[in-house]
């Protein structure tokens, strides 16, 4: 989030006028990619378990929608309209394998643990819906400030719920212990007064909870989401 | 070893689409209004995956895998160009779908009329693509248990929005907080559904034997790799 606050000291530099910084921080919250406009939640839920898995995916997320939609948005004029889902497919396919081979490279443990889902970057409904909706219309620029909003927003709730997951469920952050350890022999911290790890939270469905629960604190602060039925 | 039928019936329950993976979640919430559209897109989510997994199966056992190309020339036994999957399977998946549309609507209107809108949202269904990569992952030794995976995990999403539609039908009548109505309270009921799934870890496949003389075992391993590995 450091970044949005950096950005929004510059407002002399037209990237970064009132409307760009909206596209920014737009969707982190009132049009959020994950809880309003629902895209990108099949690899958002699947890698929740650990908070540093979640830290990586978001990184490949954000390196392939800013590069994706930078180039979609500069081949936007010569793309025949009826042929544009296969170019955009074309493009995502070659930057995630490119984010692939980089994270096989210099974290194989991670890129082990995210196993297909890196793959599954390609049909990850935000990308593909920021195409469609904002990089065929718009210019590189405000396309490059919409990709960081959007993978801003697609991040701070997969490290939300990765964050929970992870501190209720294996009881640690980023793999650090916070609450002891709680190996038989070398028992510390909170597990000696009977503390216990709650294992359902590393189960899938509790990603979906978690998520609705985001969901409804979000509606509940601000009315005019309220969906009816 | 793990039979075909063993694959077949972990695809559809132990290792759905839907409750373990999340793949297609995209369309699961867009589509599961109501349960008559359900039933299109699960159909046609069951019919593409059943044609693009075994296509993809030959892609990669034939053309991509490491020593795949030793069929051509014993000299290419070497090539492994496993990193091009990704390209070849999207565009495997799109092409396969404009075929199929294409097809079906020149054979079968009918059918074509039932399924029609939903088989351009099928070429960026995550559950299509992610059939293709389990496969490559699980390196299924034979076409015959490809094809029975992907039919079982098309069955399983099949009936997974059904069921998810059936319940959001009914649901229009309860009394549910406001903040929560649409999307909130179908996240929290395809958790529960989920939970209720996990119920079918406890069923023994053939892969299993290894380690059935411990029970604990069995258990934490299928619960780490459903949410860790994989």
């Amino acid at each position: 989030m450091s970044e949005v606050a950096e950005k929004t000291k510059a407002p002399k530099e037209p990237l970064f006028s009132k409307k760009n910084r909206k596209l920014v921080t737009d969707p982190l919250t009132d049009n959020n990619p994950i809880t309003i406009q629902v895209l990108g939640i099949c690899s958002a839920l699947a890698i929740t378990v650990q908070v540093e898995q979640a830290f990586w995916m978001s990184v490949s997320v954000l390196f392939v929608l800013a590069l994706g939609n930078v180039i979609i948005s500069m081949l936007r004029n010569m793309i025949p309209s009826r042929i544009r889902i296969i170019v955009q497919l074309v493009v995502v396919a070659s930057l995630v394998i490119i984010v692939d081979q980089l994270l096989a490279a210099f974290v194989p443990d991670v890129s082990e643990k995210l196993s297909v889902f890196v793959g599954l970057i390609i049909t990850n409904c935000i990308i593909m819906g920021r195409f469609e909706a904002f990089a065929m219309g718009n210019k590189p620029g405000p396309s490059f400030m919409d990709a960081l909003g959007n993978s801003f927003g697609y991040a701070w709730i997969l490290l939300a719920v990765a964050f929970f997951r992870e501190l209720l469920g294996s009881g640690t952050f980023w793999g650090i212990e916070i609450f002891g350890s709680s190996i038989p022999g070398s028992k510390w911290g909170l597990y000696t007064m009977g503390y216990e790890n709650n294992n359902m939270m590393i189960l899938p469905p509790m990603a979906l909870i978690i998520v609705g629960i985001i969901i409804w604190i979000q509606r509940s602060r601000n009315k005019e989401l309220i969906e009816d039925h | 070893m793990e039979s075909t039928l063993d694959i077949f019936v972990k695809a559809i329950f132990s290792e759905n689409m839907i409750f373990a993976y999340f793949l297609g979640m995209c369309s699961y919430l867009a589509v599961s209004k109501t349960v008559k559209t359900a039933v299109g897109l699960g159909a046609a989510v069951i019919f593409v995956l059943f044609v693009t997994v075994p296509v993809n199966w030959l892609l990669e056992n034939y053309l991509l895998k490491e020593g795949a190309l030793a069929w051509l020339n014993p000299a290419w036994a070497e090539i492994d160009l496993s990193f091009l999957a990704f390209i070849m399977f999207i565009a495997v998946v799109a092409s396969i779908v404009q075929l199929v549309e294409m097809i079906v609507e020149k054979f079968a209107p009918a059918l074509y009329g039932a399924l029609g809108i939903f088989l351009p949202l099928i070429a960026v269904n995550c559950s299509i693509l992610g059939g293709a990569l389990f496969m490559q992952e699980r390196q299924y030794s034979t076409i015959v248990d490809a094809s029975a995976f992907a039919l079982g995990s098309g069955i399983g999403w099949f009936i997974a929005i059904v069921a998810i539609a059936a319940i959001r039908e009914k649901i229009r009548y309860s009394d549910v907080p406001a903040p929560l109505r649409g999307l909130g309270i179908t996240f929290i009921l395809t958790g529960l559904m989920g939970i209720a799934f996990m119920s079918f870890m406890g069923i023994k496949y053939g892969g299993d034997e290894e380690k059935k003389d411990d029970i604990k075992a069995v258990v934490e391993t299928s619960v780490n790799s459903n949410t860790i590995n994989e």
